[in-house]
């Protein structure tokens, strides 16, 4: 019988990572992660994650440390977020062309400077472009399936990718709900024999070259490089079907059904949409129900997967409506706008249609995104589907809170 | 949907507080979410925690600004904190205070009040002042909306400090018992 609890995101992340039997955890606290750090550390205690607890100087260190691991086929996980991601870069961004199958939470947190300790999505979107699958979750179930299916997801022979499984820092890591621990046995199916890292493993017996120095303008450089990359982009787009195809079993398995690259809610006949990721969705989803329920023909679209971007499925939801509100967590401050805006209007460009899109900025920091915000939200949306032309600039929902 | 605000001070357990009582409503059949408010975690600084809980499931993980119950932990606190901030009317307060109804300040939107003097219960059963199990076993008389057994079983599946979770039961059987509330529509 699976075991019915009530416990926080980061708790739930933990319990995810226990069914998944991982061989070595390194990690580091850092808040709004610690908590998952310390039930990790208290499981391993107890016995019910039997892996190597590695507890090192630094996240720099935590995931050199599974790198190793990884390459020598061990099954690892990390978790981390802010300034711990920021100080882990330089092995982060060499995991993805490395082909490395490491999963790592990201309990999401703002960015520093000025001093902040609370959630925002700053920290996972500032790293989207280095070849991480990141999918992000919208609430404790959630978190606790997307860890298990993300080693999935990683170890697919056509992906062999890291994951990174963002949940928002304050309102996800600690808050709390029911959920459900799956049984070992079916989680053991689920995943199948481990076979964590089958093209590259650290072997005495068979010594090979990992890494090797290449690119250049002469002899074979070039061309590996390309292959390289194009490898790279490959296993991301093949992630795009891996996503979905786990997702897909977890459903008939578990029995829940999480969308796996993009949910719609209520977008059958809607005129215009919001477009949501993460947490914040639990309360747009309650105002785009009260908007219904006053004749307001309003959808709303969400993001999982981020990264690999899922341009068709997005195309497929984005081409139902004629005007979107994109709320985001996080600022792009290139473009003066949401990283998830930003994206939207790339893909758009596909549609060869240009329909109004208001870029939404709120829940920085902690800042709270309630049903109100996305009733003002909803509002704004409609009046730019209604001809109203769309402000220039991005709309900061907190700004007077 | 029912919206509970706790108000404590760091070091009064206000955010444990409302992971038991979520995990006593969840195991009574109800669907709950609770969140504490982030602010600047130290000891003896106000903080608050949000609790919701229905019959159907929650979807929103926000704070809560017009609670139908105010819980507060800390007997100055009233004092500091605009604790009835938002409350719509009809709310019920379960105050950790030694005064009488009669000296307390019940402002119009409260329409039941529970006081208990939980400083004293937890220094008499538990040595410290912290009076979140307290609290609990006054909110559950107060209001008859969960069961002091289902507060104790959740108790059970958290982790005290110390070795205190036979005392933390204690504190709240007798907070339970010695609670008094006084209806005010009745008045």
């Amino acid at each position: 019988m699976p075991m019915s609890i009530v416990c926080d995101g980061n708790e739930a992340a933990a319990w995810g990572v226990a069914r998944a039997k991982p061989d070595m955890v390194a990690v580091y606290p850092i808040t709004p992660q610690s908590s998952l750090a310390e039930y990790i550390s208290q499981f391993v205690a107890d016995g019910i994650i039997q892996a190597d607890l590695m507890d090192v100087e630094g996240e720099h260190t935590v995931l050199s440390v599974l790198q190793g691991a990884c390459l020598a086929g061990a099954r690892t996980f990390t978790a981390t977020c802010g300034q711990g991601l920021a100080f882990m870069f330089e092995p982060y961004f060499r995991t993805p062309p490395l082909r490395l199958p490491i999963v790592m939470s990201i309990v999401t947190r703002d960015g520093i400077t000025p001093q902040c300790v609370w959630g925002g999505q700053q920290d996972a979107m500032t790293v989207k472009e280095v070849g991480w699958i990141q999918m992000y979750c919208e609430d404790v179930q959630e978190v606790m399936d997307t860890v298990i299916m993300a080693f999935k997801i990683a170890e697919h022979p056509d992906v062999m990718l890291p994951v990174n499984v963002c949940h928002d820092g304050n309102y996800l890591s600690y808050g709390v709900s029911k959920a459900e621990v799956p049984d070992q046995e079916d989680v053991d199916a689920f995943l199948g024999r481990k076979n964590t890292n089958w093209h590259v493993a650290l072997d005495p017996e068979r010594p090979m070259a990992v890494d090797p120095l290449t690119g250049g303008a002469g002899g074979a450089g070039p061309s590996m490089f390309v292959r390289y990359r194009k490898g790279l982009c490959k296993g991301m787009q093949n992630a795009l079907r891996v996503i979905t195809d786990v997702h897909a079993d977890w459903a008939r398995r578990f029995g829940r059904p999480w969308a796996p690259l993009v949910e719609e809610y209520r977008l059958e006949d809607a005129e215009y949409a919001i477009v949501t990721i993460g947490s914040m969705t639990g309360a747009a989803k309650d105002a785009v129900d009260e908007a219904r329920g006053k004749g307001k023909r309003v959808g709303l679209i969400k993001f999982k997967t981020f990264r690999p971007f899922p341009l068709k499925a997005a195309l497929s939801s984005l081409s139902k409506v004629k005007a979107l509100g994109v709320v985001d967590r996080a600022v792009n401050f290139g473009w003066n706008c949401g990283p998830l805006y930003q994206e939207i209007l790339a893909a758009l460009y596909h549609l060869r249609e240009c329909i109004p899109a208001i870029s939404f900025i709120g829940g920085l920091a902690g800042s709270d995104l309630t049903v109100d915000k996305f009733n003002m939200v909803i509002e704004e949306t409609e009046a730019v589907y209604r001809g109203k032309p769309g402000p220039t600039e991005p709309i900061w929902l907190n700004e007077k809170d | 949907m029912y919206e509970i605000r706790f108000h404590g001070r760091g070091g009064q357990g206000a955010v444990l507080a409302s992971k038991i009582l979520a995990k006593a409503l969840a195991d009574e059949g109800k669907f709950v979410k609770a969140t504490p408010a982030f602010g600047f975690e130290r000891r003896g600084a106000p903080v608050a925690a949000f609790l919701r809980f229905d019959d159907k499931e929650i979807r929103q993980f926000t704070n809560i600004y017009s609670p139908n119950c105010v819980i507060c932990l800390d007997p100055t606190l009233p004092r500091t904190v605009d604790i009835f901030s938002g409350v719509p009317g009809d709310g019920v307060w379960v105050q950790c205070t030694k005064k009488s109804f009669e000296a307390l300040s019940i402002p119009k939107v409260i329409k039941k009040v529970g006081i208990c003097d939980g400083f004293r219960i937890a220094l008499d059963v538990i040595g410290r002042p912290i009076t979140n199990s307290v609290m609990l076993g006054a909110f559950a008389k107060t209001t008859g909306l969960v069961s002091l057994d289902s507060l104790f079983k959740a108790m059970k599946s958290v982790a005290f400090r110390d070795a205190a979770l036979e005392k933390n039961m204690e504190a709240a059987a007798r907070a339970f018992d010695e609670t008094r509330s006084l209806d005010l529509s009745e008045v």
